[in-house]
C-alpha cells in the first residue's frame, strides 16, 4: 500500500495570494494512498525541507508530491531532501502549481480547482513511480581523434597538453591532411607549411600522442566513457619502428612514374615513397600496385639499399584493439570530382585546374618548384580566368546545394599571389557572390580588387573552349554589364565545392552519430552545441561539420578537444536514469526502435526463452544501453506492442495523468 | 456545427509539453503573469516524440474536449529529431480522425519555445476558444469514464 | 494449378529441399478453405487445395513455422510477397527456412459475397471471363465477376513478386489501381457524414478479433490490447471502445507497416471496410511523404521511422478537404 505526502507550498503569497493552499491540502488529503498533507509558506527553505524530511520518516512515506514552484526550478532541491530522508530521489512528484497556475491565473476559486486537478495527477503519476538509481558508468581516459589533419592534430595537441593520451588515426601515409598541400594561407598569406610542420612536429614528439598513421578505423563498439574501437594499421611494406626516413630508397627506386597524390598529380613519384618532405611519420611506404617487387618479384632494390633492414615485402595488414572515452572526428573534406562539369573543359585540358591544383602548382615543393606554368607547354600563363562556385549553390544534382564558403577568400588569394609575383598577368575572377564574412577578410578581399587590378566580374562562365592555339576560350556573361565576353585564357582554375571525406558515412554508420543529407556530421545542437555529436562521447572537429576556414578549423578544434577533456577529467559519468527499457517478454524484434533512436543506444541480441508450453524458443529482442540513451521516448511510440517504455515517464505513469486531468 | 458559441462551457484542455522548450515556455508566460484559461492543464513530457497517440486518445476517451502537442521547433528538438517524429505522426493521427468524422479543432501541434512565453499564452487561449466553441466532446467520449 | 503445385511441393519434399509444405486444406464446404501444413507426399495429395476460394495470406503462419526445425515450403501469392517481405524487414520471418514458390492470381473470389446476392447452397464455383457460375443445390447461377469477387482482389495493387525462390508461371507488373477511390469519396463527405459513416459500420464490431489475429503486421508477441500495463487493455467488446480506441490504434500500429493486403476485411464476419481505415494512412503517407510501398523491400526504412525536416506541419489537416 503507497503511503503518500503530499506538501502545499505558499511561496509567499506568490502561490498563495491566488491559489487556496489550504483548501488545496484539503483536497488532495481524500486522495486514495495519501496518508499526510500538509502546507508551509516556504516549501523550499531548509525548514520546509525539513518538514518534508521529517514527514517522510514520520509517517514512512513511499511517494511525496510537492504542490509548488516548477519542477525546472525545484525538483532537484526536493530530491535531494528527499534522498537525505532516506527515499529514492524519483518517488518524488512535482505539481506546478506556481508559473502554471497562481501566475496566470486571477480568480482563486478557479485557480483552486486547477490546482487541486494538478495535485491530484501529481499524486495518480507519484502511485506507479518506481525507485531509480543513477549508474555510474567509468571512463576510460583516452581519447581518440579519427583524421590528421590540421583538425585533428590541434584536438590531439590540445587533448595531450590537459595530460591525457589521445590517438591519431590517419589513412594517409602522414598527418598533415589538406593544409599540407596548400601554398599559401589567407589573409595574411603566411605559408602553410611553415605554421603546419611545427605542429605536426609538436605532435609526433608529444609523448602523449600516438600516431597511427597509414591506418583506418573499421569498427567501434561501446559508449560513451567506454569506446572499444578497432583500428586497422595497412601494410606499409616498411617497418615503421626501423625505418629513419633516410630517403635513400626513394631515390633509388626504379619505378618513378606513380602519379604523385600530394601534387594532385601533376607529377609523378617513385612507388617507395615519403609523401612530402616534412611528412610525420617519415616514413618510407611501398605501393603495392606500382612496386615493380611486388608485382614481378624482381628488382629488391629498395631492401639493398636500406641500411636498417626495414623493407617487408611480406608485411600484411594489422588490427589492434584499443578503449577509449572520448572519440574526435576529424575526417576532413575533399574537392568533388569534376567529371560532371565538362563545360568547364576540365578533363579536355591540362590548362584547366582546380584551385588545389593550383596551390600545387604556385608551391615552391610543387611540380613547378614554385614557378607557375602552364601544365601543358610549360610556358608562362598571361591571362587567367578563375571561376567560382563550381558546384556549390548548385540546385541540380551533380553539385552541392551549400556554400563551400572558403572559394571565396582562398580565390582572391590566389590573384593576388599572381599579380603580386607576376604584374604581366591579367586575372579574371568570375563570381555568383563574393562572400568575405570574417576577421580581416572583407579587407583582403578588396586589396585584390583595389590593389591588385584583379577583375572581379559578377557572372558565370557559361562554356571553356580549348582551341588549336593551346588557348582556352572562355566564354562567360557580365551580369552587371548585361554583355556576353570571349576571353583568350591561358589558364582556368575552377573553385570546385568541397564535400566530406568518402570515409565519412560509413564512419558515422560505425558511431551511430547523425549526418546530413550532404554526409556533414550533425552537431548535437546547431547553436548551442556545435562541437558535440548528439551521441555522447563524440566529438566533431573541422570540415566534417561543414564547410570551414583554416581560423575557423582549429577554433572548433580545441572546443573539442574542451568537451573531450571535460568528460576525461571526469572518473565515472552519472547517467539519467529516466532512460528506455524494453520488456523482452513482449519485444518482437522488429527493430522500429533502433531506427528512430538517435543514439544509437538500442541493440539487438537473440535470447532464449522459456515459453508458456515449456518449450525453448530463440527470439531477437531489443536492448537499451543505459549509459547511451538519453529518455527522450522516441522509441517507446514506435514500438508497436508496447514493448519498451520509459523510465520515469512510462505509458502508465502519463495516462495515470491524463486520467486524473478529464475526470 | 453548433450554431450558439458555447459561452458557458468550461472544456477540458490536455496540453503535452515537451520539458525543454514548451514547458520551459509555459512556465515563462507564468513568470510573465500572461494569462490563459484554467482549463489548460499540462503534462510534462521529456519530449513531443513521447506522446503516443493512445495517450491522446485515452483523454478523448475520459473525457478531455482539446488536446494539444507543445514541442521544439522543428531543427531545435534537444534530442535532435524527436518533433520531427512526432510532427509525422501528429499529422497522420489528425488526419485519420478527422477521416473518422472527429472536430478538426479538437487537436493541435504547435512549437513552442523555452523563450516564447507570449505565444504559449497566445495558443492556449485561442486553442480554448476554438474549442469552446466546439462544445463538447461527444464523439470520442466514453460515457463510462464520464465523472457520476 | 493446384496439380502443379501438389508436384512442386511432393518434388521438393521428396529431394529434401523442405520438410514441410504450407498450403491450403478444405473445410466442411467448398469455400470453406483454411491454411494448412503437409509433412508428406500422401497428405498433399489427400488434403493440398488450391482453387479460386484459396485466398488466405500465409505469410503470417511462417512466422512460428520458419522458427521449426527444417525448411517449409510456402507458396506466396504476388500479394502475399508483400506481407512476407514485409516481416523479413520485421526481423519476424527467418528466411533460410523458408522455400518460396511464387503462384500468379487474378483474384478470389468471396463466398459471403456470394451469398448476399441470395445464392445459398454452393457446391462450386467456375470463373469464366467476366463471369461466374456457381453451381449450388439447386441449380446453376451466374453472375457477374465482380458481384463475386473479394473486395480486395478488384483493387488488386500489383501481380509481381517481390520476393521468392521460384515461380510457377510468369511474373506480374505493379498495378495502376484505382483502390483509393473510396477514400477519396469518403474524404469528400462532411465530417458529420463520416463521422455517421464510421459510427455505422465500426458499431457493428464483435471484437472477435480476426482482423487483429489475420493482419501479418499484427504480429506482436503480446498485443496491447492484452497487455494490463498498456493503459488500453480490452479484451471484449464494451460501450464505444471499439469506435474510439481499438480500431484506431490498430490502424495506427500498422500504419507504414500495413502493405494493404486486405485480409482484415476479407476476414471481417461483420463486413467492416477496415481495409479503408488503414489505406487512408497509406495515402496521406504517399502525399505527404512520397511514395510508399511497405513490403517492396527489406531495407527501406517505413515512413513512421523516418522523416524529412521539410515535412509538413500537422495543421495541413486543418487546412485541406471538407470539414
Amino acid at each position: 500500500m503507497q503511503r503518500i505526502g503530499v506538501f502545499v507550498c505558499h511561496c509567499g503569497t506568490n502561490i498563495a495570494a491566488t491559489v487556496d493552499v489550504k483548501a488545496v491540502a484539503e483536497a488532495l488529503s481524500h486522495e486514495p494512498g495519501v496518508v499526510v498533507s500538509q502546507d508551509y509558506q516556504y516549501m523550499c527553505s531548509e525548514s520546509g525541507q525539513n518538514l518534508v524530511k521529517d514527514a517522510i520518516k514520520e509517517h514512512k512515506l513511499t511517494g511525496i508530491v510537492i504542490c509548488s514552484c516548477s519542477p525546472r526550478m525545484h525538483e532537484n532541491t526536493f530530491r535531494k531532501a528527499a534522498a537525505a530522508a532516506g527515499l529514492n530521489p524519483y518517488l518524488v512528484e512535482i505539481a506546478n502549481v506556481r508559473e502554471q497556475c497562481s501566475w496566470i491565473h486571477k480568480d482563486i476559486a478557479t485557480a483552486t480547482d486547477k490546482a487541486v486537478i494538478l495535485g491530484k495527477a501529481a499524486v495518480a503519476k507519484v502511485h506507479l513511480n518506481a525507485p531509480l538509481t543513477s549508474m555510474e558508468s567509468p571512463v576510460v581516459k583516452r581519447a581518440l581523434v579519427i583524421g590528421g589533419g590540421i583538425a585533428g592534430i590541434q584536438t590531439a595537441l590540445d587533448i595531450a597538453e590537459a595530460g591525457f593520451d589521445v590517438d591519431i588515426v590517419e589513412k594517409q601515409p602522414t598527418i598533415g591532411g589538406k593544409m599540407a598541400q596548400i601554398d599559401k594561407t589567407f589573409p595574411t598569406l603566411d605559408c602553410a607549411a611553415c605554421i603546419l610542420t611545427p605542429k605536426m612536429v609538436e605532435a609526433a614528439q608529444n609523448e602523449k600522442i600516438h600516431i597511427h598513421s597509414f591506418s583506418e578505423v573499421t569498427d567501434v563498439k561501446g559508449f560513451v566513457g567506454n569506446f572499444t574501437v578497432t583500428i586497422k594499421k595497412k601494410a606499409r611494406y616498411v617497418d615503421e619502428t626501423k625505418c629513419t626516413g633516410c630517403g635513400l630508397c626513394t631515390e633509388k627506386c626504379p619505378m618513378k612514374k606513380v602519379p604523385n597524390e600530394f601534387n594532385m598529380g601533376l607529377d609523378n613519384r617513385t612507388a617507395i615513397y615519403i609523401p612530402f618532405a616534412q611528412a610525420v611519420p617519415k616514413v618510407a611506404t611501398i605501393d603495392p600496385n606500382y612496386c615493380l617487387m611486388m608485382k614481378t618479384g624482381k628488382c629488391g632494390v629498395c631492401s639493398k639499399m636500406c641500411s636498417v633492414g626495414a623493407i617487408d615485402y611480406k608485411q600484411q595488414d594489422q588490427l589492434i584493439e584499443e578503449k577509449y572515452g572520448a572519440i574526435v572526428v576529424a575526417t576532413g573534406f575533399n574537392p568533388i570530382k569534376l567529371d560532371k562539369f565538362d563545360e568547364f573543359a576540365y578533363s579536355h585540358s591540362p590548362d584547366v585546374v582546380t584551385s588545389l591544383e593550383l596551390e600545387r602548382l604556385m608551391n615552391a615543393a610543387g611540380p613547378n618548384g614554385g614557378t607557375l606554368l602552364r601544365p601543358s607547354d610549360k610556358k608562362h600563363p598571361h591571362t587567367i580566368v578563375f571561376v567560382q562556385c563550381v558546384g556549390s549553390r548548385c540546385d541540380d544534382e551533380k553539385g552541392k546545394p551549400y556554400c563551400s564558403k572558403i572559394c571565396c577568400m582562398y580565390t582572391a588569394k590566389h590573384a593576388m599571389l599572381i599579380r603580386e609575383k607576376y604584374p604581366d598577368t591579367e586575372v579574371y575572377v568570375f563570381y555568383i557572390d563574393v562572400r568575405t564574412p570574417g576577421k580581416n577578410f572583407d579587407e583582403f578581399y578588396r586589396r585584390a580588387v583595389e590593389q591588385y587590378n584583379v577583375h572581379y566580374i559578377k557572372g558565370m562562365v557559361g562554356k571553356v573552349t580549348p582551341k588549336s592555339d593551346g588557348q582556352l576560350d572562355v566564354q562567360a556573361s557580365d551580369l552587371l554589364a548585361n554583355e556576353q565576353l570571349h576571353i583568350n585564357a591561358d589558364m582556368v582554375v575552377l573553385a570546385a565545392a568541397i564535400e566530406p571525406d568518402k570515409t565519412a558515412r560509413p564512419l558515422a554508420t560505425m558511431l551511430t552519430t547523425q549526418m546530413d543529407t550532404n554526409d556533414f556530421f550533425t552537431e548535437a545542437h546547431p547553436k548551442l552545441r556545435p562541437v558535440e555529436s548528439a551521441t555522447a562521447g563524440i566529438f566533431l572537429s573541422g570540415a566534417c561539420q561543414g564547410p570551414k576556414d583554416i581560423p575557423e578549423t582549429v577554433a572548433q578544434a580545441s572546443a573539442a578537444a574542451a568537451k573531450a577533456i571535460g568528460l576525461l577529467c571526469k572518473n565515472s559519468i552519472t547517467c539519467n536514469p529516466c532512460v528506455a527499457q524494453s520488456d523482452e517478454l513482449m519485444c518482437n524484434g522488429c527493430s522500429s526502435c533502433e531506427k528512430v533512436c538517435p543514439y544509437g543506444a538500442i541493440t539487438y541480441t537473440d535470447k532464449e526463452f522459456r515459453m508458456p508450453d515449456r518449450t525453448t524458443a530463440i527470439r531477437r529482442v531489443a536492448s537499451v544501453n543505459p549509459a547511451v540513451c538519453q529518455g527522450c521516448g522516441a522509441c517507446t511510440v514506435a514500438c508497436p506492442s508496447g514493448a519498451m517504455d520509459l523510465k520515469g515517464f512510462s505509458n502508465s505513469q502519463i495516462m495515470a495523468e491524463v486520467d486524473a486531468i478529464c475526470k | 456545427m453548433q450554431v450558439n458559441d458555447n459561452k458557458d462551457f468550461q472544456p477540458t484542455i490536455v496540453a503535452f509539453c515537451c520539458n525543454w522548450c514548451s514547458y520551459a515556455g509555459a512556465d515563462l508566460s507564468g513568470t510573465n503573469r500572461l494569462n490563459y484559461p484554467t482549463n489548460v492543464k499540462i503534462i510534462r513530457v521529456p519530449c513531443s516524440c513521447r506522446v503516443n497517440p493512445m495517450f491522446i486518445l485515452r483523454a478523448f476517451q475520459r473525457g478531455a474536449d482539446g488536446v494539444i502537442i507543445c514541442g521544439c521547433h522543428p531543427g531545435d528538438c534537444h534530442y535532435t529529431s524527436g518533433n520531427y517524429y512526432a510532427r509525422r505522426r501528429m499529422t497522420l493521427l489528425f488526419s485519420m480522425l478527422d477521416y473518422l468524422g472527429i472536430e478538426r479543432d479538437r487537436t493541435r501541434v504547435e512549437w513552442v519555445s523555452a523563450a516564447e512565453g507570449q505565444k504559449f499564452a497566445k495558443t492556449m487561449n485561442e486553442f480554448t476558444e476554438a474549442v469552446r466553441k466546439l462544445g463538447p466532446n461527444r464523439r470520442l467520449e466514453d460515457l463510462r469514464c464520464r465523472k457520476q | 494449378m493446384q496439380e502443379a503445385m501438389i508436384s512442386k511441393a511432393k518434388a521438393l519434399l521428396a529431394d529434401g529441399t523442405v520438410t514441410r509444405v504450407i498450403g491450403w486444406k478444405r473445410g466442411e464446404f467448398v469455400y470453406d478453405v483454411t491454411p494448412a501444413v503437409f509433412e508428406s507426399a500422401q497428405e498433399l495429395d489427400e488434403g493440398f487445395v488450391y482453387d479460386d476460394f484459396t485466398a488466405a495470406n500465409v505469410s503470417k503462419y511462417l512466422i512460428k513455422e520458419s522458427r521449426k526445425e527444417g525448411k517449409i515450403l510456402c507458396f506466396l501469392k504476388p500479394c502475399d510477397t508483400y506481407s512476407f517481405n514485409q516481416l523479413i524487414k520485421e526481423h519476424r520471418i527467418i528466411r533460410e527456412n523458408v522455400y518460396i514458390v511464387g503462384i500468379p492470381s487474378d483474384g478470389k473470389l468471396d463466398a459471403e459475397k456470394i451469398k448476399s446476392k441470395g445464392i445459398t447452397g454452393i457446391l462450386s464455383a467456375q470463373r469464366d471471363g467476366d463471369t461466374v457460375k456457381v453451381e449450388t443445390l439447386y441449380g446453376i447461377e451466374t453472375l457477374p465477376l465482380a458481384d463475386a469477387m473479394l473486395e480486395k482482389c478488384l483493387s488488386c495493387k500489383s501481380k509481381k513478386h517481390v520476393i521468392y525462390d521460384e515461380l510457377i508461371g510468369e511474373d506480374g507488373e505493379v498495378i495502376d489501381s484505382d483502390r483509393f477511390d473510396m477514400v477519396e469519396k469518403l474524404e469528400n463527405m462532411t465530417a458529420e457524414e463520416r463521422f455517421e459513416f464510421w459510427r455505422s459500420e465500426l458499431s457493428k464490431c464483435i471484437r472477435c478479433n480476426a482482423c487483429r489475429n489475420v493482419c501479418p503486421a499484427c504480429s506482436c508477441e503480446k498485443c496491447v490490447f492484452d497487455n494490463p500495463q498498456s493503459g488500453v487493455e480490452n479484451k471484449a467488446p464494451a460501450d464505444s471502445f471499439e469506435e474510439n480506441m481499438f480500431h484506431i490504434i490498430r490502424a495506427f500500429h500498422v500504419a507504414g507497416r500495413c502493405t494493404d493486403c486486405g485480409e482484415c476485411s476479407r476476414v471481417c464476419p461483420q463486413n467492416i471496410p477496415l481495409h479503408l481505415l488503414n489505406r487512408k494512412f497509406i495515402k496521406d503517407i504517399n502525399s505527404l511523404y512520397g511514395e510508399y510501398q511497405a513490403g517492396e523491400d527489406t531495407t527501406s526504412r517505413s515512413p513512421l521511422t523516418n522523416y524529412d525536416t521539410e515535412d509538413c506541419e500537422p495543421k495541413i489537416v486543418h487546412e485541406r478537404g471538407v470539414e
